[in-house]
């Protein structure tokens, strides 16, 4: 887990109301910068269902470290974006493939945005980064 | 059930679910477009189903399976007269989707490509998609009434456009799942009934609010599905004009549905049984026939005014606040607002209002077609019944105006 994540996560977990946590959630994703519209491509949507979620996967060809950069049109989302990409970005493919965002965003009280009735796409973000993650190691 | 006048006090005491508390806060259930809650009452019809009466229909000689069967057909009767229309008109189906899909299934064999199809732009995508199948089947043309800008009909044009285009086949929504808007299909029915054209009326959300009078509308065909008026799901009602009904081809071929079977050639039974092969939701039917029940206990004239007090005293709430742009209408309408605030994310303001416990549904709500004529993305849908209190208006206002803060 990287130290940006557990900072980040923090202010989460200590948020004592829904609306705080929200709060803070909304405020991750404002640092998030925003995607270029050139590259909001229908190739990068992650398939989820109401709101959209562009996201680009690669790994340093020097470090073999992950780098995500992602961007979406909902203000929780990308909120949650912003978090998962503290929790793996700069990870080997071998550290991604511990990290267990279920367990993290249970800790958080997220973990009804990873449900099926969201159609988020929050869990097809980590998902992808896993599924990435796991043709890098084989 | 003995008749009851309209105490919302005590109908509120009938909805277990709405007692509950979520997110630290009382629950205020404004998603009942997507399926309303269920009175103990049905419950309790279902449960007693399984405890009790536990036994296949049709056939059986023992006592149960023929208690069950005289209940199941009880039920019928009871639908039929909830509709004014004879009992062997109704099928049971497992809700509005597949009524819609047996009636196009049915027709395949009927149609051919000096047909058309009418459906409009309004419509839920149950009633779009059957259509689309049927026409690619049949090479049948598929057309659209005009809608206006503002998602409401001009019934004069639109008329005319269905004796210009004379559509075989016309399949309307009565009330737009997603505005809640009331079309007056009345003179829809009688314009295209003029030319010979099979109307289909899709009354998933009308049924219940608007207790229909078939026989009057005069439509050949009206769907409904049971869990949106207060019964449970997976189960609901194909009506069908008899004489017309009857000639559809089934949708499904098994047991129940035949008169005589040989290895090579099989008969198949009149309508209704015809389209209820296999062994149906017994259970779903016999507390669809309980929801019945508790609505007819209840005066729908009283329902009405309610709910129509109830949505205005909600829409002239909402109608006030800066930056909420509200996309229903407001007259003419079951009780649903449909809006956007500003530029915001429809799926943050929900999430943002289920945080109060707050339950609304935002996204297409299966009308891209409708989303893409209001050119949206997606909106905020909050949807009311009979059993929704002023109280609920005002937290559902309260705490709106508390997530558009933490927006803006």
């Amino acid at each position: 887990m990287t130290k940006t994540y557990k900072k980040l996560s923090q202010s989460i977990e200590n948020a004592a109301t829904w609306q705080q946590k929200y709060r803070e959630i909304m405020l991750l994703g404002k640092t998030l910068p925003p995607l270029n519209d050139i590259l909001k491509t229908s190739d990068a949507l992650v398939p989820g269902c109401e709101s959209k979620v562009w996201m680009y996967i690669d790994f340093d060809l020097t470090e073999n470290t992950l780098l995500v950069i992602g961007d979406s049109d909902t203000r929780i989302i990308k909120g949650l974006l912003a978090l998962i990409l503290a929790m793996y970005n700069g990870l080997t493919p071998q550290q991604i493939l511990t990290i267990n965002a279920f367990a993290e965003f249970e800790k958080l009280g997220l973990i009804k945005h990873l449900s099926a009735s969201r159609g988020n796409g929050v869990k097809a973000m980590v998902d992808k980064i896993h599924t990435t993650a796991l043709t890098k190691v084989s | 059930m003995p008749d009851k006048s309209f105490d919302i006090n005590l109908i509120r005491k009938d909805f277990p679910t709405l007692n509950q508390m979520v997110n630290e806060h009382p629950l205020v259930y404004l998603d009942s477009a997507a399926t309303t809650q269920k009175p103990q009452y049905v419950i309790d019809k279902t449960t007693e189903y399984y405890q009790l009466l536990n036994a296949n229909v049709h056939r059986g000689k023992h006592f149960l399976s023929e208690q069950v069967t005289t209940q199941y057909e009880q039920a019928r009767l009871n639908i039929a007269a909830y509709f004014n229309v004879q009992a062997k008109e109704i099928v049971w189906t497992k809700g509005a989707t597949e009524s819609i899909n047996l009636i196009a299934h049915g027709l395949t064999s009927k149609l051919n490509d000096n047909d058309t199809v009418m459906i409009s732009p309004l419509e839920h995508h149950a009633n779009i998609v059957p259509w689309q199948v049927l026409s690619q089947k049949t090479g049948a043309d598929l057309k659209a009434l005009p809608l206006n800008p503002d998602a409401t009909f001009d019934i004069d044009a639109c008329c005319d456009f269905i004796r210009e285009h004379k559509p075989s086949v016309l399949a309307l929504t009565h009330v737009s799942n997603t505005l809640g808007n009331i079309t007056n299909i009345a003179p829809l029915i009688n314009a295209a009934k003029a030319i010979g054209s099979l109307v289909v009326i899709d009354g998933a959300q009308a049924a219940m609010h608007l207790k229909p009078d078939l026989a009057a509308l005069d439509c050949d065909f009206y769907v409904c599905s049971a869990h949106k008026m207060l019964g449970p799901t997976g189960v609901g009602v194909l009506y069908g004009k008899y004489s017309i009904l009857n000639t559809l081809d089934p949708y499904q071929t098994g047991g129940e549905m035949i008169e005589t079977v040989t290895l090579n050639h099989s008969t198949y039974r009149c309508a209704p049984a015809k389209f209820e092969t296999g062994t149906p939701n017994i259970a779903g039917v016999l507390g669809f026939s309980a929801a019945i029940d508790y609505l007819n206990s209840l005066n729908h004239r009283e329902i009405c005014d309610y709910e129509a007090n109830l949505f205005r005293y909600a829409s002239e709430k909402l109608v006030r606040i800066k930056g909420i742009t509200i996309y229903s209408s407001l007259s003419d309408n079951i009780g649903t607002l449909c809006f956007n605030y500003k530029n915001e994310h429809p799926y943050d303001l929900s999430t943002l209002l289920d945080s109060f416990g707050i339950a609304v549904r935002s996204g297409h709500h299966c009308t891209q077609p409708l989303m893409a004529h209001l050119k949206l993305n997606g909106s905020v849908r909050a949807s009311f019944c009979f059993y929704n209190t002023y109280e609920d208006v005002d937290n559902f206002i309260n705490s709106l105006h508390e997530c558009l803060e933490m927006l803006d």
